[in-house]
């Protein structure tokens, strides 16, 4: 047994989807958390100063170079797996079976789809002048030149579309998370019932709370609940 | 109890053989009593057919009683038909209400082929089997069963898992035509058992291996397998299979 037979076999390939995702879901938590900063109600000071340590520390750069490989991995797989299985049944059936299971559990696919073109902007937004083009600076209290990435929020979300395409985004982050989180759990091997259940129970809740904390952002920013 | 009779309206997948294309065909069945069985009421329909020199419709059956696995029927957009946890052979007519239209097609997959009308060939599970779904016993007398201590639950689980009569359809409902639960469930009837352990991880990744090749898609964990299958097989054994997957994979010599 090589480890490209392994991961190249039917549940070597669904193994990857289920690490992957998991690093993912924990990736949410960390961005969630820091971006909540920019409810501290201190014109920005916070999180622009989270977003330095994240720009400048050389732990999250590095985690950075692994985040954008599991989630090109992540997606990558994701349509392989989809083109793959859409080919195993050559003639369809008249009649879907749709009741054995949700519809956002067949449609992990689109709802990533539409994920996909989300982080396209979402890069474009804020990854991109970050990194490449450039952020106008600010001073810290402190003294710290940092971006002013929170400037960069608040202009971002005063556009009405980009506002609606961004909590669009969260809900399907919501759908996605709500099969995937559970999923990816009993992909890994969790098998033991009372485990499964307390799996599901905290999946659906952080299906709900992520998406509805990042959806939060954009709207808190265009309603000027932030300033 | 009254009785009822029916008038139904079929559409019946046809076709002649693995090579050729097929197509839906229309029958009207008339005075069907709601207390025949759906393959019974196909009994009638053919008997019609033979004596107007048409080619009865072929579907597969056997035992008639739910436990052999032979029947299969994709009735009205769920394998072996509306009720659950129930197999073609044990759905009633008094599942239909009078004027139905019924609309009744093979399994679907690549894996399983179809050999004519509503008979696939589910070969492909036979030799997912073949690849590991026994254990090796050298010649003797047999052991006294009960000289085996076994811990009552992993019995219990066991045999929830060799309930599943390999019937195909885990592989008819699932989107990506994966015959992950069947797998699963044989993989996790003879992993529970002290008799399974010596050839435990072998016969895992030859199984996988086997699946593969027979052209069956990979699981996504949607649920439809477990909703359809007719012995109620836990999906929690793909869980099980999965994990006997990885830790085989990272073990095994």
């Amino acid at each position: 047994m090589t480890f490209t037979q392994m991961f190249t076999s039917s549940v070597g390939k669904k193994l990857i989807m289920g690490f992957t995702g998991i690093f993912l879901v924990l990736f949410l938590v960390v961005h969630a958390g820091l971006n909540a900063c920019i409810w501290a109600m201190d014109g920005g000071v916070m999180f622009n100063r989270a977003g330095h340590f994240m720009g400048s520390n050389v732990v999250p750069r590095i985690l950075e170079v692994g985040l954008f490989f599991f989630i090109f991995l992540h997606i990558i797989q994701g349509y392989m797996l989809t083109l793959q299985n859409r080919s195993k049944r050559a003639v369809g059936y008249a009649v879907n079976y749709t009741k054995g299971s949700k519809w956002y559990s067949r449609s992990m696919a689109v709802l990533g789809t539409i994920l996909l073109m989300f982080f396209v902007l979402h890069w474009k937004h804020f990854w991109v002048p970050s990194r490449i083009t450039g952020v106008e600076e600010v001073t810290l209290p402190n003294g710290l030149q940092v971006h002013n990435l929170y400037a960069v929020m608040q202009s971002t979300f005063q556009d009405i579309w980009v506002v609606v395409f961004y909590v669009i985004a969260c809900m399907s982050l919501g759908y996605h998370l709500a099969h995937g989180f559970q999923s990816a759990f009993k992909t890994i091997g969790v098998h033991n019932k009372r485990y499964h259940a307390m799996i599901s129970t905290i999946g659906y809740g952080f299906a709900i709370l992520i998406p509805l904390a990042f959806a939060m952002m954009p709207i808190s920013f265009y309603l000027h609940w932030v300033n | 109890m009254a009785h009822n009779n029916l008038n139904l309206k079929l559409k019946v997948w046809r076709q002649k053989n693995a090579n050729t294309t097929g197509a839906f065909v229309k029958y009207d069945v008339n005075d069907i009593s709601d207390e025949m069985s759906f393959l019974e009421m196909l009994d009638v329909l053919n008997e019609k057919l033979i004596v107007t020199g048409e080619e009865p419709i072929a579907f597969d059956h056997d035992c008639r009683e739910g436990i052999c696995g032979m029947c299969s029927l994709y009735i009205d957009g769920k394998p072996h038909g509306p009720w659950q946890a129930n197999t073609t052979c044990q759905l009633h007519m008094r599942a239909f209400k009078d004027g139905d239209t019924i609309t009744i097609e093979p399994w679907r997959s690549n894996a399983f082929p179809i050999v004519k009308d509503l008979t696939v060939d589910r070969g492909a599970f036979d030799r997912i089997i073949q690849a590991g779904g026994y254990i090796s016993v050298n010649t003797g007398n047999a052991v006294d069963g009960n000289s085996l201590p076994i811990e009552k639950a992993k019995a219990d689980a066991s045999f929830a898992a060799a309930m599943c009569i390999g019937c195909g359809a885990c592989v008819a409902a699932c989107k990506n035509s994966s015959a992950m639960l069947f797998l699963s469930a044989k993989v996790s009837h003879l992993a529970l058992l002290p008799q399974g352990e010596p050839e435990r991880k072998s016969r895992v990744l030859n199984m996988v291996a086997q699946m593969d090749k027979e052209g069956f898609g990979s699981c996504t964990n949607t649920g439809a397998c477990e909703a359809a299958c007719p012995k109620e097989i836990s999906i929690a054994n793909i869980a099980r299979l999965n994990k006997e997957y990885l830790g085989a994979s990272l073990t095994a010599e």
